[in-house]
């Protein structure tokens, strides 16, 4: 009786900050529309602060809890608001996903640049010391067999139900919680009535992350071995399946969820049979949140088909020729080539790697460039081709290259196909919790890659050839790289590729002209992963090796960002996207310490350019009309070059 | 086909969004080889009413029949597939596509397509010119015509245009006219929303008429027009013998303003 109120408790305790950040996470998007994939990573620099002020430069409790929930949150939202989240009304979901998971990438840097160093260890104590203070202490409820609960945790209750009730009362009687929902819908119109639409969004992101930071200092004095800056991010994957149970709209449902996940969590950790392998059970509290956003994703009620009635402002690129692309894969390779036979030894890993990832990007302009479907899982399929790759025959079989593409293919149409009822950001968040899944129950697992260790992974041997060496390696990839690129033109001329455009223009018009958009959400999601895989087992080929470094989450989401920030439709962005993601880490250990959060400063100078340039740097005006680059999708000629409309119409 | 069923029939169709009634016991019936009107003030229905015969849009009550199958537990591309297409009021053009690959990707979904045959038909529906043209820097009148032009690409037995000539001039929807009546002579059923009343009244055999998600009213032309509940509800203040135009809901429009 006793374990089981404990583990109640504890369920109820880590419900309730779930709660809380679940709670900022609806407020958000109801009032903006946008799902701000950054409320874990302003939790974690909240509750870093925290503990910056409160233990490290030794401030009042209450100071610090007031600079850190009511200046430093505050402020941050009101800054991102108006630099980024602000021209993004109406944007597409992709947009609006790539924009948030930017900001997390560089509050990732910022809280790196402070806090990396992982020789000190920061352990936040709770808030009431009952030696000195004299505060209640605990209370100990249900006798003798009962349970003990502490002060901080009836606190952490506490806040929760506050914000519960406060939030509901805010949104159904005040004037301005009322405007903030209607924001979203229509802020032209509520501007008509007098009120400021951007300050009423400013609101909505200010109360996320308020609440986001509320979750922050309440979680760091749970975290025993220390804050890290991963773990505290990813809490949010705890936020994330509270508020898809509400439907990122139901502030009720999305409390009852966070209760849910809380206890089925705690129980499912102390009700484990003693025989599981300790492996296992290591993993699962954080699998746990994973797989139930993954169920909660598979039984919330199927996305209906609006017609949105948008078509796209800007113009979109001119579909790529044959003899460009067949060009620019000449000239990729003639200068890779060059490059091969000439730079130091140290610089083919990055090179050859760079190239590699640049497939895995091309995978991502079949997928989200032209069908609009978000992956954040790409590098998990990338470890599964490299991993397929070293188990088959000795690792460098042409066996091992077939079987590679078709297990991610496969795998790729798995995780499409309980999302299939879902759009976009749904779409997304199955992906998200599938990379999870994957990197913590399988590729970090001590069974399946011993800690620290690798998977060694071989080349492939080719025929007639007797080519060894990292030189002849980059070779190799540079061909395959080319070839790819050059495949992915063919696809998107083909029926196929219009298809895919068609879908992820007006979902709606692709049914009503007879097209099935599971089908071909199922096709393109296997066709992008089997790519992504080949691109793994040429990117393991390289260190002959493949580890659970390799395929982390974040991984997935700086190529998805870098890729897009060149230019999500390109298939130059993309080569680009692959070697910006595998030159950075090799930029930053050269660059003194204060340097080293480049990637953040890369992604944040990135995505202020998304919100100008939606089709990436390489769609920038001035670009498109001064230079032709090899597989750039040059533009349409503007309208005013065409005859005449009436001229058109009179004849 | 059988004489007892129509191309398409609706019967009886509810939706409610919330606490709003959008349609409430709907039915209507569309024969081939006629353009059948549909007309109503803004916010009558008429939009709600296609989403629910296309799929896009669940009704709470009512059946869906096209030529005597039951459709309505079917998903739009299967209703597509049976020969249901549609055009809509806000523009779903594939934006990212010229105008003869948005035509071909319907096409193709039905078999092949060559460019031919996709400029073929932009060029019946009077597009042609713009069949290399991406869609999104086309004027919306065009821009309608493609969509049009997508719609019929496939070959469909029931056809459903919402708004078609917003955006056209008097000679192009005086073409658009002439249009349809031959689109609805090849055997097919023409469902015209439209707000130009003129030009329903002269290409439909029969005009149903909606208000506050009802239908007040449905026959042929010339009765809707002397039908004094239509009067009241959508042509405004019109005498029975007056010829009704849009330019005379403008003009009261303007009086009851000033």
């Amino acid at each position: 009786m006793s374990e089981f109120l404990t583990f109640t408790v504890l369920g109820i305790v880590y419900g309730a900050i779930y709660a809380i950040t679940a709670g900022g996470l609806v407020v958000t998007f109801t009032t903006t529309g946008i799902f701000n994939f950054a409320q874990g990573a302003v939790g974690m620099i909240a509750a870093f602060t925290y503990w910056q002020l409160w233990q490290g430069w030794h401030w009042p409790l209450a100071l610090a809890l007031v600079v850190v929930l009511f200046i430093e949150a505050p402020l941050m939202a009101i800054y991102v608001e108006s630099q980024l989240m602000r021209r993004l009304h109406g944007a597409s979901v992709q947009r609006t996903l790539m924009v948030s998971l930017g900001l997390l990438v560089i509050l990732v840097g910022v809280a790196t640049l402070f806090w990396g160093n992982p020789d000190v260890i920061r352990t936040v104590p709770p808030f009431f010391d009952n030696t000195t203070t004299g505060a209640i202490g605990s209370v100990h409820l249900f006798g003798a067999n009962g349970v003990t609960i502490s002060d901080q945790q009836l606190l952490t209750v506490g806040v929760a139900v506050v914000v519960a009730v406060g939030l509901r009362i805010f949104f159904r009687t005040f004037r301005l919680g009322v405007a903030m929902r209607a924001v979203v819908d229509d802020p032209e119109l509520v501007a008509m009535s007098g009120a400021k639409p951007y300050r009423i969004s400013q609101m909505g992101w200010a109360l996320g992350f308020i609440l986001a930071a509320v979750a922050g200092v309440l979680i760091a004095p749970t975290q025993s071995s220390g804050l890290s800056i991963q773990q505290l991010t990813l809490l949010v994957i705890n936020g994330y399946a509270a508020a898809v149970v509400g439907r990122l709209r139901s502030l009720p449902m999305t409390f009852l969820g966070a209760m849910l996940l809380g206890l089925v969590s705690e129980y499912a950790v102390g009700y484990l049979p003693g025989h599981i392998n300790q492996n296992v059970v290591s993993v699962l509290p954080t699998l746990i949140p994973v797989l139930f956003l993954f169920v909660v994703l598979l039984v919330i009620p199927a996305a209906r088909l609006a017609a949105a009635g948008r078509l796209p402002a800007h113009l979109p690129p001119r579909v790529v020729t044959m003899p460009q692309s067949l060009l620019g894969a000449v000239v990729l390779i003639v200068v890779g080539t060059i490059l091969a036979l000439t730079v130091g030894g140290a610089a083919l890993q990055p090179l050859t790697q760079g190239l590699a990832l640049g497939i895995v990007g091309l995978s991502l302009v079949l997928l989200t460039g032209y069908a609009g479907q978000i992956s954040l899982c790409q590098l998990t399929f990338l470890g599964v081709g490299a991993f397929v790759m070293g188990k088959i025959s000795g690792g460098d079989s042409w066996w091992g290259l077939v079987l590679a593409v078709v297990v991610s293919g496969a795998l790729g149409a798995l995780v499409a196909l309980p999302a299939l009822r879902l759009r976009g950001l749904y779409l997304a968040l199955a992906t998200l919790a599938f990379g999870e899944a994957a990197y913590f129950a399988f590729f970090n697992n001590n069974v399946v890659i011993p800690q620290g260790s690798f998977i060694p992974v071989g080349r492939l041997r080719l025929p007639f050839m007797h080519a060894v060496g990292d030189r002849a390696d980059m070779i190799e990839v540079l061909v395959a790289t080319a070839l790819c690129a050059v495949l992915v033109g063919v696809i998107r001329r083909s029926a196929f590729g219009r298809r895919l455009v068609a879908l992820s223009d007006s979902p709606a018009a692709f049914a009503t002209v007879g097209l099935s958009a599971s089908r071909t959400k199922v096709y393109v999601f296997a066709l992008s992963a089997a790519m992504a895989g080949f691109g793994g087992v040429l990117y393991a080929g390289q260190p002959e090796a493949i580890g659970s470094n390799d395929v982390q989450f974040f991984g997935s989401l700086t190529l998805l960002l870098f890729v897009a920030i060149w230019g999500m439709r390109s298939l130059t962005g993309a080569l680009l996207g692959g070697m910006t993601a595998a030159a950075l880490p090799v930029l930053e250990s050269h660059l003194p310490g204060y340097l080293s959060y480049l990637t953040g400063i890369v992604a944040g100078t990135g995505i202020a350019l998304l919100g100008k340039s939606p089709d990436g740097i390489l769609g920038f005006d001035w670009l498109v009309a001064h230079f032709r680059l090899p597989f750039s999708d040059q533009r349409d000629d503007p309208p005013e070059l065409l005859p005449s409309q009436d001229v058109a119409h009179a004849s | 086909m059988p004489a007892d069923a129509a191309a398409l029939e609706v019967r009886a169709v509810a939706v409610r969004f919330g606490g709003v009634t959008a349609l409430s016991g709907v039915s209507l019936t569309a024969s081939a080889g006629e353009v059948t009107g549909l007309i109503g003030p803004n916010g009558a229905g008429k939009t709600t009413l296609f989403n629910v015969i296309t799929g896009l849009q669940r009704p709470d009550h009512g059946d869906i029949f096209m030529n005597g199958q039951d459709v309505a537990r079917k998903g739009p591309h299967r209703r597509a597939r049976l020969g249901l297409a549609r055009t809509f009021q806000r523009l779903e053009l594939f934006g990212s596509l010229t105008a003869a690959d948005n035509v071909r990707v319907a096409m193709e979904s039905f078999g092949g397509s060559s460019r031919a045959a996709a400029t073929a038909v932009l060029e019946r529906v009077g597009v042609g010119d713009y069949a290399g043209q991406n869609v999104s820097s086309l004027a919306t009148g065009s821009a309608r015509l493609v969509e049009l032009a997508r719609a019929l690409s496939i070959d469909p037995k029931v056809l459903l245009l919402d708004e078609p000539c917003s955006g056209l001039d008097e000679h192009e929807t005086l073409a658009l006219g002439e249009l349809l009546r031959s689109v609805a002579a090849e055997g097919r059923a023409v469902i015209l929303v439209e707000h130009d009343t003129e030009l329903v009244f002269r290409v439909c055999s029969t005009v149903y008429v909606l208000d506050f998600g009802e239908v007040i009213a449905s026959g042929p032309p010339e009765a809707i027009r002397q039908n004094p509940l239509v009067q009241q509800a959508y042509l405004g203040q019109a005498q029975p013998h007056e010829q009704v135009e849009p330019a005379d809901e403008v003009r009261s429009a303007d009086e009851a303003g000033s």
